[in-house]
């Protein structure tokens, strides 16, 4: 497979402040890689990095094996997408897709055609005249694709392009986002700090935290196998624990995480009598009134605290007995559930091998 | 309450009327029926155009009024290149900590009158002027040099005395000017000189149009910047009118001319707004 966009071992320095640590990753050609992090975790420095507006302070990125070091953004292979799409609103949306074509130096027959070609590729046909300011925000949004689409770059940028939509228009465009790139076979690198964007469109998610990479995995990994205590808390919805090894045995280890309350675990680094562990269990994972000849569940009681409906996605809002901690637990819609009511108590289990374990660090 | 509201409205408006009317308009139409009279030898007035048609006839007129005309639009011009890249460093390159100290650094010499700013440079380039004692000094001159009283000097006094009106609609215009879009720009292959034609000019067309306008009138109406940097030399226009007015007490023929300026003003600035594709509406805001 050829390798699009290498970056390795790229560090950024402002003064005191590392943003981007030594970070290096890979992406294949025709790959949706996405970047996963919190606000301020270095990703927008990264990818500023990557489209040339930023030198890095050590390490090199290069695009189909060319080094892009020193190379300014009006050389380099790759176009971004912004933010806030930053549409040249003094011209019209053809203008504005033609506008890196004429940089280029390319034939006005040629420019013309491209230009309709892919405004009829983004769903925008004979659009061409309108002006910037007529578009709805989904319109102006493809506009923004096609203008950095139109240049084919090897390596398309995109910079939380659906932040500013509402949540109807950004699931709309999340689905169009992934076909057009399932179409096109450009690579897209795409950075955002929302975990379903990430999820539902890419093909490699990289989770950043504080400058540095956490993990690099298919959405699907991420989920289920996290690999450190982070990803499983950024990405997902979770139920925390924190506990304390108190016996360990052949089928397993028991961890009381207060209250008296023991749960068996399956830890996946080295623990030992006293370890501090924490656990993180999601919603989907906590089965309500599991049938009683279930052998591997952990099982506790809890009362219900509130009802959270919301479609497929509803969950129980529920406190374990005598104590304060708030726990979801996923409520499925199949009318099986449909008999409780808040202030009901119910017991919960899980199954040993859903609960997410790391060594404490603190 | 409509009444009410209608009552404010006259108390408010009424000064500004009042001001209008009796301080421009008012005089305006006296000047203008000056205009259109002449003396004849025993002292009657009559109506007659031969205040205008003196203008034509004479070409010291209207060679004063074409030069000055062709001045002011290159002073307005030099402005403009002068005043973009300030403008442009103190709202785009320039730390936002600073931004409001240099913007004071730019007002500053403003706070004093013109006619002390100009006796500024008249210190400076004069013959017996600092410039010239430090040339002389340093051995580069064997003789000091007039740098006064020629069209170089008057012209570059012209742009230092408007350069702010330049300054801050442009300071304005830029700093409406997302980054992002000069990004979009160069990361889209555009270089520097593509994104000043393609992009910062033309978002900035409002704000150069209402500098251009402002610099324009003010240096087609200056009389003390071309009379004391120009010195004699300089022929500007104002100094044909005051020379009707106060030099041989032709009233009438120095409002003739005085409308003659307001004409030649409104033409070109109707002109350049034409050209720029703006409106006035749009660019006085």
């Amino acid at each position: 497979m050829n390798i699009d966009l290498s970056v390795q071992n790229v560090t950024k320095r402002f003064k005191e402040f590392t943003a981007v640590d030594d970070v290096s990753f890979d992406v294949p050609e025709g790959n949706f890689f996405s970047i996963l992090g919190p606000s301020g975790c270095g990703k927008t420095t990264l990818l500023r990095m990557i489209a040339g507006f930023t030198e890095p302070s050590a390490g090199s990125i290069e695009i189909r094996h060319d080094s892009m070091v020193g190379r300014p953004p009006n050389k380099r292979p790759v176009n971004l997408i912004f933010q806030h799409l930053a549409l040249f609103p003094m011209m019209t949306v053809g203008q504005n897709i033609a506008f890196g074509l004429q940089r280029r130096g390319e034939k006005k027959e040629s420019v013309k055609t491209k230009v309709q070609a892919i405004l009829e590729r983004v769903g925008l046909p004979g659009f061409g005249d309108k002006n910037i300011d007529q578009l709805s925000g989904g319109q102006q949004q493809r506009v923004a694709i096609a203008r950095c689409l139109v240049m084919d770059p090897t390596v398309l940028l995109l910079d939380e392009p659906l932040g500013a939509l509402d949540l109807k228009l950004r699931e709309q465009m999340k689905v169009e986002l992934k076909k057009l790139q399932a179409q096109v076979g450009t690579t897209f690198v795409y950075i955002t700090h929302d975990q379903s964007e990430a999820l539902v469109m890419s093909d490699h998610v990289a989770v950043m935290n504080a400058g540095r990479f956490e993990q690099i995995d298919t959405p699907q990994n991420l989920y289920s196998n996290p690999q450190t205590a982070f990803v499983a808390q950024f990405v997902g919805e979770n139920n925390t624990w924190s506990g304390r090894v108190v016996q360990i045995n052949d089928d397993g280890v028991q961890i009381e995480v207060g209250e008296g309350q023991l749960f068996r675990i399956r830890p996946r680094q080295a623990a030992s009598q006293g370890t501090q562990i924490d656990l993180f269990l999601r919603p989907e994972a906590m089965l309500i009134q599991p049938d009683p000849s279930i052998g591997s569940l952990n099982r506790f009681e809890v009362k219900v605290k509130a009802i959270l409906f919301d479609g497929a996605n509803s969950r129980l809002l529920a406190n374990p007995l005598k104590t304060e901690r708030e726990i979801l637990i996923a409520l499925p819609q199949n009318r099986q559930y449909d008999h409780i009511r808040v202030d009901d108590q119910i017991e919960v289990g899980w199954d040993v091998e859903s609960g997410i374990c790391f060594n404490s660090d603190r | 309450m409509k009444k009410g509201i209608r009552w404010a409205f006259v108390i408010f408006v009424t000064p500004v009327l009042l001001w209008l009317f009796l301080l421009i308009v008012l005089p305006h139409i006296d000047l203008l029926i000056m205009s259109f009279r002449i003396e004849d030898d025993f002292g009657n007035s009559t109506w007659s155009a031969s205040n205008y048609l003196n203008f034509f006839k004479e070409p010291i007129y209207w060679l004063t009024f074409a030069r000055t005309a062709a001045y002011s639009i290159l002073v307005t011009v030099l402005t403009f290149i002068v005043a973009l890249p300030v403008a442009f460093f103190i709202t785009k390159v320039v730390d936002v900590r600073y931004k409001g100290f240099l913007t004071m650094l730019l007002l500053l010499p403003f706070w004093v009158s013109e006619l002390v700013r100009v006796y500024g440079w008249m210190i400076l380039l004069r013959e017996s002027g600092v410039i010239n004692h430090f040339l002389l000094k340093a051995g580069l001159l064997r003789q000091p040099v007039e740098m006064l009283y020629n069209d170089v000097t008057m012209v570059m006094g012209l742009v230092y005395t408007s350069m702010l009106f330049m300054v801050i609609p442009l300071i304005s215009v830029l700093d409406s000017l997302d980054d992002s879009l000069i990004e979009a720009a160069y990361d889209l292959g555009a270089n520097m000189w593509s994104i000043l034609i393609k992009i910062i000019i033309p978002h900035s067309m409002p704000g150069i149009v209402s500098g251009a306008i402002v610099v324009f009138m003010l240096t087609l109406g200056n009389y003390l910047t071309p009379n004391l940097m120009g010195g004699k030399n300089s022929l500007w226009f104002t100094e044909q009118i005051y020379n009707q007015f106060i030099a041989s007490f032709n009233w009438n023929q120095g409002s003739a001319f005085g409308f003659l300026l307001l004409l030649l003003s409104s033409l070109v600035i109707w002109i350049g707004l034409k050209l720029s594709g703006q409106k006035l509406s749009k660019v006085v805001k």
